[in-house]
């Protein structure tokens, strides 16, 4: 059983929890994961670790409540428990001490993103972001990013805060008016990934992506979460969740996230609240 | 006087139609006078063949002899001085090619059911008997076991019987391994692994889970947390995939992930269990071992038609237990032998069928197997919406990679010496699956067995 410190309420549908993980919380690096079960018969579900601390020995998950089990983790309190989480998961990102990095973060995605950035900035590497969401109630952690990055754009579907339309409007933006990036992190919906990667394969800018794929253990074991990259069939719980975007096969990916779509809606009957 | 019937007690079954509708176990187990009807067809032969047949040498002609005398408590305490999981042994072991297969009573008849009285002792005992565990006196000594399986499960009991402080870490939230998310309800109840699992806890064993080692803490980490010895009992997890065209359409399964859905995820109760399965009217499962047998018949279980299990190899070769292709045969599940897949169909992303080519035995090859070619031009396309991948699995390569000094093989396995179990790093033992591929649990068991006198040799030296 794992305590819940701490819980923030972000905006209607994400959340912030806190939770002690002495395993994890000591050997994590940006990029990787835990996955967690609720309780005693929940599904196994896999979240990015978006914070951690080792003397507190906690690690900080940020979720959109989606379904059913990030719907029963919205319903725990600070000093509940939730049953199991492991981790820390797949590959630790591989951080170049670049000059200039931009990241693209997508609703939830800026979750995410967050630990890539902040190690980037630890490292002196400048870093810009683009956040989007489809409100301003979407947009998170605009505050914690605006601490370590030189600038920070936002794109609202509705105009509700910043530029009106879609992150990758403001991203060839930026491009034309001649900013110059060593790389992009782009980390949301697989079709705003997919969208970023169509722009900066034209631009010949290197592009890191975080997969998302259905994952059952998230150890190596199942092969439920395999991506086809270059060409090759590779597991994102242990050899992403991070790859070059510009070799991902999205077609495929986004086809295999909906395999459960009406499972899925099953799964919500019977859930109160 | 022996019973001298040439035919082993039958021994009661679910009727295989009721059967293929729930998730019970299957055999039902002997009851106390069938139990001593079949016990006394044991001739209690003084050259023992049956003991050298069984890897961990259970002493058979005695505990049989209790159990003949109605002494069930006593033939259990047997078994367990030398297997520590015998309701699980009992259940799932190849006794053809073991115990039974050696058996004097085989050479003319059938032999002596000795699983079947192994598992029923075990199971009046944990019926019966309140089983309190002596408090070992501890010795001040420390291992670390990786791995919740049958080999480390094994490995740790017997340590902790001899004083050791045991701590094993194993990456999923429930331990078992194997027997836990690979065997099925059908074959293997959970509840009853759990019991044996609780058995060993008693005797002192810590299990720590959700803990992947390589990632959560290195195998040199364990050291410097005050480990003396580490143990590796992580079995062969890595699934095999074919290689061929649309292994990634939406409906093609590893065994190891349907089977995981399934048992561990408890995926047959949904939506009473939030893990969804997926299976349609026509499956085809790859392989002919005892993880396509458990995955066909899982299949059969979830509410499919037509099961097929299609292997390139006959039926004579097929490496399950000779039980389990008995009961899938039963259960409906049609063999489609000699035949291999060549490519997975697809419409919109999803499975539509399996093109399957025929293939014919051809000349021996190193293994003694004769090589199955295929027949040119006998192409024929198997109409499914599910496919599940069964071909075999291999180690995990995330311990050897984070762990230096640690040699393995090219295909992945631990490289140890046979005697001890020793590895190529000081003071690391491993065995089960992870150095010998895949292969049985009372192999991993065995050679936990062995870990655990070695490691206690060299910490007392
Ligand atoms: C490595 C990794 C890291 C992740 N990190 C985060 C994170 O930091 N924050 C966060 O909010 N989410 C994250 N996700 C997604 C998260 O795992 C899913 O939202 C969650 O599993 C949904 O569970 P549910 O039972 O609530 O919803 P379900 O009832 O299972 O599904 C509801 C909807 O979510 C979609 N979905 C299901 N599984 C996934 C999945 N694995 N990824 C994306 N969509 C999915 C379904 O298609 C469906 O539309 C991550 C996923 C992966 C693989
Ligand atoms: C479907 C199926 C049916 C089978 N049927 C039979 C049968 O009928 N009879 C028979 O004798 N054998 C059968 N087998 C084979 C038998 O189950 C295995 O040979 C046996 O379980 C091997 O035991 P093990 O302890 O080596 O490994 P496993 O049982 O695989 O256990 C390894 C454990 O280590 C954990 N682990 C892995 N990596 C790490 C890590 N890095 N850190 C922490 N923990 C880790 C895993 O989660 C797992 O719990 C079957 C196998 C399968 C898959
Ligand atoms: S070989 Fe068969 S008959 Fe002889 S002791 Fe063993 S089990 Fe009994
Ligand atoms: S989630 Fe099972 S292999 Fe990645």
């Amino acid at each position: 059983m794992y305590r819940i410190l701490s819980k923030k309420i972000l905006n209607e549908t994400v959340q912030l929890m806190e939770i002690e993980a002495p395993y994890i919380a000591r050997r994590c690096e940006p990029g990787q994961f835990v996955i967690l079960r609720v309780d005693e018969n929940g599904e196994r579900i896999p979240l990015t670790i978006a914070d951690y601390d080792r003397e507190r020995k906690t690690v900080t998950i940020i979720y959109q409540i989606v379904g059913y089990s990030t719907k029963k983790l919205s319903q725990k309190e600070a000093g509940d428990t939730i049953q199991d989480i492991a981790g820390p998961l797949g590959k630790p990102s591989e951080l170049k001490k670049h000059k200039r990095v931009l990241g693209i973060g997508g609703g939830v995605g800026a979750a995410p993103l967050y630990p890539q950035i902040k190690k980037l900035s630890e490292m002196g590497v400048n870093v810009d972001v683009i956040l989007g969401g489809r409100t301003k109630e979407y947009v998170i952690l605009e505050d914690k990013f605006r601490e370590i990055c030189q600038n920070v754009y936002i794109a609202t579907d509705d105009g509700s805060r910043g530029h009106r339309g879609l992150v990758t409007d403001v991203l060839t933006k930026l491009i034309e008016e001649g900013k110059e990036y060593d790389e992009v992190i782009a980390i949301g919906p697989l079709v705003m990934m997919k969208a970023v990667c169509a722009i900066t394969r034209e631009y010949h800018i290197p592009t890191s992506v975080s997969l998302n794929p259905i994952m059952i253990d998230g150890t190596g074991m199942c092969g439920g979460c395999r991506v086809t990259v270059g060409g090759k069939i590779k597991f994102a719980c242990v050899d992403g969740p991070d790859f070059d975007g510009h070799l991902v096969d999205f077609e495929e990916c986004m086809r295999r996230q909906r395999m459960y779509k009406e499972e899925e809606h099953v799964c919500l009957i019977g859930l109160e609240g | 006087m022996p019973n001298m019937s040439l035919k082993k007690v039958p021994m009661p079954e679910q009727d295989s139609k009721i059967r293929t509708k729930n998730f019970s176990e299957v055999a039902l187990g002997y009851t106390e006078e069938q139990a001593v009807e079949e016990a006394l067809r044991c001739l209690q032969c003084k050259h023992k063949p049956c003991v050298k047949g069984c890897p961990v040498n259970v002493p058979i002609p005695e505990f049989i002899k209790e159990i003949a005398a109605g002494e069930f408590k006593k033939a259990y305490e047997i078994i367990v001085r030398e297997n520590r999981l015998p309701a699980i042994c009992g259940r799932v072991c190849p006794q053809e090619s073991q115990c039974e297969g050696n058996c004097v009573r085989g050479i003319k008849g059938e032999p002596v059911g000795i699983g079947r009285l192994e598992r029923f002792a075990a199971d009046y005992y944990m019926k019966n008997v309140k089983n309190d565990v002596k408090e070992v006196e501890k010795n001040g000594k420390r291992v670390a076991v990786v791995g919740a399986g049958p080999a480390g499960l094994t490995c740790a009991g017997e340590l902790a019987k001899m004083g050791y402080e045991v701590t094993i870490f194993e990456a999923l939230h429930t331990p078992g391994g194997v027997l836990m998310y690979g065997i099925p309800e059908f074959r293997l109840p959970k509840a009853l692994v759990e019991r044996e699992i609780e058995n060993i806890r008693k005797l002192g064993v810590k299990i720590e889970t959700n803990v992947l080692v390589g990632r959560s803490i290195t195998i040199d980490e364990l050291f410097e947390e005050g480990y003396q010895a580490v143990f590796i009992g992580s079995g062969a997890g890595l699934p095999k995939f074919m290689g061929i065209e649309g292994e990634n359409l939406n409906g093609v399964y590893a065994a190891n992930e349907f089977l995981t859905r399934s048992n561990l995820m408890k995926a047959y109760d949904f939506p009473n269990s939030p893990t969804p399965i997926k299976v349609g009217k026509n499956v085809a499962v790859i392989g002919g071992g005892n993880v396509a047998m458990d995955a066909a018949r899982t299949a059969k279980r979830l509410g499919a038609e037509n099961v097929y299990i299609v292997y390139r190899r006959s039926e004579e070769e097929m490496p399950a237990r000779l039980e389990e292709i008995h009961h899938a045969k039963e259960e409906g599940i049609q063999m489609k032998l000699l035949t291999n897949p060549v490519r997975i169909l697809g419409k919109e992303g999803w499975v539509t069928g399996m093109e399957c080519i025929e293939m014919e035995l051809g000349e021996p090859d190193a293994s003694g197997r004769r090589r199955p070619v295929p027949k040119a031009g006998s192409e024929f396309i198997l109409p499914v919406e599910t496919v599940i991948i069964a071909i075999g699995q291999t180690p995990n390569p995330l311990i050897r990679q984070t762990t230096e000094g640690l040699d393995t093989h090219s295909w992945g396995g631990i490289i140890v010496k046979e005697e001890t179990m020793e590895t190529s790093k000081e003071n690391v033992y491993a065995g089960g699956d992870v150095v010998t591929g895949a292969a049985t649990v009372i192999l991993a068991m065995g050679a936990g067995k062995k870990a655990a006198k070695a490691i206690h040799e060299r910490l007392n030296k």
